[in-house]
């Protein structure tokens, strides 16, 4: 065996580390795993920690949840309360689940600390979790081989989700009640099941006394483990596809290049959990959040103005607001259709999560790539993916926006009624308006991107010749800047066969892939190539100054149907 | 002097000009400005005759001679002292233009010629005094009670805690942590503007006093820290944004920049 | 811009020069290393050790300090005193920690070493010979267990696993809803004669004490006994009504059908719960006569029937028909003549 010949070895190790090294891999042969991993290579760049922040605030809710489970009653029985709590709250009768909520933020020690850390770290956990998607989005690190992951970090946006919206409902208040109340309008509104799923999820009519309990469970073991889970699969993925790099010299797809994870890294994700954890201490410290004595224990009867969902469902309540109410409630065959729900409620957030999830899948269709993709793209060299991310930013903004209509309205001003207006009509014509934009500016930037490896970088030193001329110097690129700037594709649209063969016969499946061709057009039909050698030489060869003939020479932008004609 | 003279051409000097010149006027205007106190609510008959003059000076031209309402504005008779004190002492009266609703501003009116008017009104036809002091203390009152009837029957407009909150076609309800306790109680009692009346037989004086406790105890600020305008969890998010993830990112930046 | 100048005749020379270049730039390679001070500086590698060393010092301090806060400020019931112990609590905390992470980072920065290093990838596909054993590995698999062969067995085996969940199942969905009785929806504790009263203090109503202009959120009068029941959240939920007095000459309409008086001397009773999701609609501005939800601002008309001017609810809200008793108080003539909140599919049927 041989595990006896290590162990009768001569060079059986003598420092305690090393006994402890060897006992333990002869138990679980441990050795490989540190030869693989302890100087894996992570590329370093600011924006691949947005997704550790997400994964650290995850962590500190874990670690603050655990604390609170400790003191948090989930009962929905009722009972006078005479607590540690604020006065304004003596006497009145509530919930075991809100009267544990007081005894545990004014009467355990640290606990309203704990409490405040909890929630702060669950905005921030959503927040990261969006700015770590967007970063993948705009760098197509969605790309093959990693859309599997993209889908995985999509379904933990929705669980993360969930986990808020449960744990938000927890202490019983009046918002959060309010909130279940909207929520159970919606569930009803579904048709068919709806009646009978409000009645699955509160155990009976609403409010009843089930919730509480059912979502503490959802709160602390479903949804928690679920996110585990993934967040597993997720680090997994990461680790066997190898972190994406942001293009630079000697970068390729095939290596990956930065530093060590031990010591390095492993320092830096360590500082980095603790700079995570400490500035959430700090928010939970000083930063009050979701006071529910304010509130009140939950009663069907009041609502208090400002009446939202915690942020990352903002989109949800704006697009509630938004929906015109007149003429979209229908009645079928007796039966009634709440389209004034249905669509704001379920259509809307599905259309955006459909988004979501198909778009690395389309993009691959409708580029006819099949590499694998370990440099990422600038942002500025794929228009049409950075247009479209921007596009849906956009409503997502304006529909929570639309979701703080009122606090808009009082903070500026201005009518409730024609701010919801706006959103209206922004929600339709902003992202149409911010994709144009965007576009533009991407092309404009990979404009200026040709610029400069064409003609350097401006110096503001003046020369006169001595025939009189003027000119400005310019200061070529270095390699490695030009590198930056030239190193991408500009692809093209998809080509496909024509609707006949050679003998005159139609083509089945003609029509999808001319449909596929017209998607790619809009894709790629205005692309800016990058700088070849040969214009960069031909620049040159006017002399470092001429700015004139280069861009003439050059195929230089691309753009509508004659770029199309020209390539048949 | 000379330095002085001297230093005006300096380029600081229009700035330090400017600050003591704000500096000189909000001192001006702290001395000068009338302190709230509680009205007198002793009228007589010279009190009534010097506030008609105040009203056909100052009101009637919206509400008529003999305060009996235009169309631009609702009648006076049987408002009561209580409502020409609310609208008066806190500046809505006399409006200064049309607009969604009257804004509070600084009041036009001293106290006396504000007790003349409300006496007056008082005077065309029966409504609700003025209440005493003893009625507007919260300290009498029991906040947990009080907060049971905001709760109910003002914080859909006002918000929880009373940070104010959005009506329709760009009228408010006002914050109230900045209202004296006699202005809360009348505005209860009357009613003014969008929001509706809460007379004692709805909620009752010592109710009212109720409410009164709650919203004082809402001015000793949050027990979790800054209380971030209590706007609920939409402040909430914006301050995640800002401070909590701007802060994470601003690390991030720093993590990942190269060391000089 | 220069670009759109005409070219300059006789200066075309890229036809000519693009035969000898390649096609695109190459790689220049991973850039060379900077040595940063603390790799030049003995001084500086020392000054930056001190700093680390500092740093983690004060997040041993601050950890500390955290112990002592935590005797020193006992929250004693009051809001500063909970602030003052949360506040110190925290702020100690945050200091230990990121002094920790201050102090890592630091010193990964500073003094590891921060020459990059290239890995090579590897395709992710595996090799077409290891594809080959899986797939031999497979068909080898569904041969031995014959599942292809015998049909019955497949059948009968799928049949067990697509039924075993129903034991699962059957019992919980039996139960998770209650008794799955949806026809509450329909009805609330509001019967003929039931007297109005104030919500929360339970005190009836007498109809000359409405000042017009009023508004009251309403339940139906119980028993204090009741009112601390759950059963009690639960009805509340759908019985609540806002109450408001106008001038008569102001109400254009209510909703009671023809020959009856829902509504009682400009006194009308309509269901708080939105037609649209549920929310409270409580917002009654006096002078419009406008009743606005604070959630997704649905605004019916008072004056109207409830009819909606605006927002997304569709359909006004129910009418409570009042009347008054013997001894002036408001009563109600009988239950609302519909479900009342949102809208669900069998709402009509």
């Amino acid at each position: 065996m041989s595990t006896e010949t290590t162990a009768s070895s001569n060079d059986a190790p003598k420092t305690a580390a090393g006994k402890t090294a060897d006992y333990l891999d002869q138990r679980t042969s441990v050795g490989g795993a540190v030869k693989e991993f302890a100087r894996k290579v992570f590329p370093d760049h600011w924006s691949f920690m947005l997704g550790e922040i997400a994964l650290f605030s995850f962590v500190v809710l874990l670690l603050t949840g655990v604390f609170l489970t400790m003191f948090f009653d989930p009962s929905m029985a009722l009972e006078e309360y005479h607590g540690a709590g604020p006065e304004t709250m003596q006497g009145q009768l509530m919930s075991v689940a809100f009267a544990s909520t007081l005894d545990l933020s004014f009467e355990v020690r640290g606990g309203l600390l704990m409490r405040q850390i909890h929630h702060w770290a669950a905005l921030i956990f959503m927040a990261a979790i969006v700015v770590h998607m967007m970063r993948v989005f705009f760098t197509g690190a969605f790309r093959k081989p990693r859309e599997i992951n993209w889908l995985v970090g999509t379904v933990l946006l929705i669980l993360g989700l969930a986990a808020g919206f449960s744990g938000y409902s927890l202490p019983d208040d009046v918002l959060s009640g309010n909130g279940l109340r909207i929520t159970d309008g919606v569930i009803k509104s579904i048709p068919v099941i709806g009646s009978y799923m409000s009645y699955f999820v509160f155990g009976g009519e609403f409010p009843g006394e089930h919730i509480i309990p059912r979502l503490f469970t959802v709160h602390i073991l479903l949804v928690p483990a679920l996110i585990l889970a993934l967040i597993g699969v997720h680090l997994f993925l990461m680790v066997l596809h190898k972190h994406t790099q942001f293009p630079g010299g000697g970068r390729t797809d095939k290596n990956v290049v930065g530093y060590p994870l031990f010591p390095v890294y492993i320092a830096k994700m360590g500082g980095n959990f603790f700079i995570v954890f400490g500035i959430l201490a700090l928010m939970g410290a000083t930063m009050s959040i979701n006071n529910v004595w304010n509130y009140g224990p939950y009663d069907p009867s009041p609502v208090g103005a400002g009446a939202q969902p915690d942020w990352y469902m903002l989109f949800l309540e704006g697009s509630l607001r938004l929906m015109p109410g007149a003429g979209t409630e229908w009645v079928l065959f007796g039966y009634t259709l709440s389209l004034n729900v249905l669509i704001p409620a379920v259509v809307i957030p599905g259309l955006l999560f459909t988004f979501l999830f198909a778009y690395p899948f389309v993009e691959a269709k409708v580029t006819g790539d099949k590499r694998e993709h370990h440099v990422l793209d600038r942002p500025r060299n794929v228009p049409v993916r950075t247009g479209l991310g921007v596009a849906f930013l956009t409503a997502f903004i304006i529909l929570a926006l639309a979701g703080s209509n009122d606090l808009i309205a009082t903070h500026f001003g201005m009518s409730l009624n024609q701010i919801t207006w706006a959103f209206r009509i922004l929600f339709f014509a902003g992202p149409v308006i911010a994709f144009w934009i965007t576009k533009r500016i991407c092309l404009g930037l990979q404009r200026k991107d040709r610029e400069l490896v064409l003609h350097g970088h401006e110096t503001g030193r003046i020369v006169r010749f001595a025939n009189g001329e003027y000119i400005e110097v310019h200061r070529p690129l270095d390699e490695q800047e030009r590198w930056l700037r030239v190193n991408y594709t500009a692809h093209k649209p998809l080509e496909i066969e024509p609707a006949t063969d050679a003998r005159g016969v139609k083509r089945p499946g003609y029509k999808a892939e001319k449909r596929w061709q017209r998607l790619s057009r809009f894709f790629y039909e205005d692309r800016v190539e990058p700088v070849t050698p040969a214009e960069l030489a031909a620049a040159h060869s006017h002399g470092e100054h001429d700015e004139i003939a280069a861009a003439q020479t050059s195929p230089e932008v691309t753009s509508g149907a004659t770029n199309v004609e020209q390539e048949r | 002097m000379k330095a002085l003279a001297a230093r005006r051409h300096h380029r600081a000097a229009p700035v330090v000009l400017m600050l003591l010149a704000l500096l000189l006027t909000g001192g001006v205007y702290a001395v000068l400005a009338p302190s709230s106190a509680t009205a007198d609510t002793a009228s007589t008959a010279n009190d009534v005759e010097e506030g008609e003059r105040l009203f056909q000076a100052n009101c009637a031209t919206c509400h008529g001679p003999n305060a009996e309402g235009t169309s631009e504005a609702p009648s006076l008779v049987g408002v009561g002292a209580a409502s020409v004190d609310f609208q008066v002492s806190t500046g809505r009266m006399p409006m200064q233009m049309n607009g969604p609703q009257a804004a509070p501003k600084p009041p036009q009116m001293d106290e006396e010629q504000t007790a003349q008017l409300a006496a007056y009104v008082a005077s065309l036809g029966a409504g609700p005094a003025i209440p005493t002091d003893e009625q507007v203390d919260g300290a009498e009152g029991d906040p947990s009670n009080g907060a049971l009837l905001f709760r109910t029957n003002c914080a859909m407009c006002h918000n929880a805690v009373g940070a104010g909150g959005a009506l329709s076609e760009g009228k408010w309800a006002p914050p109230l942590y900045d209202v004296s306790e006699r202005n809360i109680y009348q505005a209860m009692l009357t009613g003014p503007q969008s929001m509706p009346v809460f007379n004692d037989a709805n909620i009752t004086p010592d109710e009212k006093r109720d409410i009164i406790a709650y919203l004082i105890e809402q001015r000793d600020g949050s027990a979790g820290g800054l209380s971030l305008g209590s706007l609920g969890p939409v402040s909430e998010g914006v301050w995640a944004w800002v401070v909590g993830l701007g802060l994470m990112i601003g690390a991030a930046v720093w993590i990942g920049a190269k060391s000089s | 811009m220069s670009e759109n100048q005409n070219p300059t005749p006789g200066r075309d020379v890229s036809t000519t020069s693009e035969a000898q270049h390649p096609e695109r730039f190459t790689d220049p390679g991973v850039p060379e290393h900077k040595p940063r001070l603390t790799d030049t500086d003995p001084a500086a590698r020392k000054r930056n050790e001190r700093i680390v060393v500092i740093l983690f010092a004060i997040s041993c301090l601050g950890a500390i300090a955290s112990i002592v806060a935590y005797f020193a400020f006992r929250p004693d019931g009051t809001t500063e005193g909970t602030r003052l112990s949360t506040v110190m609590l925290g702020t100690t905390m945050a200091v230990s920690l990121l002094g920790i992470g201050i102090a890592a980072i630091h010193w990964a920065k500073s003094l590891m070493s921060d020459h990059e290093h290239v890995d090579e990838r590897h395709e992710l596909a595996s090799s077409p010979e290891v594809r080959e054993v899986a797939v031999q590995h497979l068909t080898d698999g569904v041969e031995d267990s014959g599942i292809a062969r015998r049909g019955v067995l497949k059948g009968a085996a799928v049949s067990a696993l697509a039924l075993f969940p129903l034991t699962f199942a059957v019992p919980l969905i039996s139960s998770v809803g209650g008794d799955w009785d949806i026809s509450k929806f329909r009805h609330t504790l509001w019967e003929r004669g039931k007297r109005l009263a104030y919500d929360p203090t339970g005190r009836p109503i007498r109809a000359a004490d409405l000042t017009v202009g009023s508004a009251a959120h309403v339940i139906p009068e119980e028993s204090e006994e009741y009112m601390q029941s759950h059963d009690w959240i639960t009805e509340k939920a759908k019985a609540v009504v806002l109450l408001v007095r106008l001038n008569p000459e102001d109400l254009r309409s209510d909703q009671s059908p023809e020959g009856e008086t829902w509504s009682y001397d400009g006194i009308v009773a309509y269901s708080k719960i939105c037609t649209h999701v549920g929310c409270p609609v409580a917002l009654y501005e006096q002078q419009t006569h406008h009743l606005l939800c604070p959630c997704h601002q649905s605004t019916f008309d008072m004056a109207d029937g409830a009819k909606v001017v605006f927002g997304p609810a569709n359909r006004p809200l129910p009418q409570l028909p009042i009347t008054v008793d013997d001894e002036g108080y408001l009563i109600a003539q009988d239950d609302f003549a519909e479900p009342v909140g949102p809208s669900f599919w069998e709402r009509l049927k």
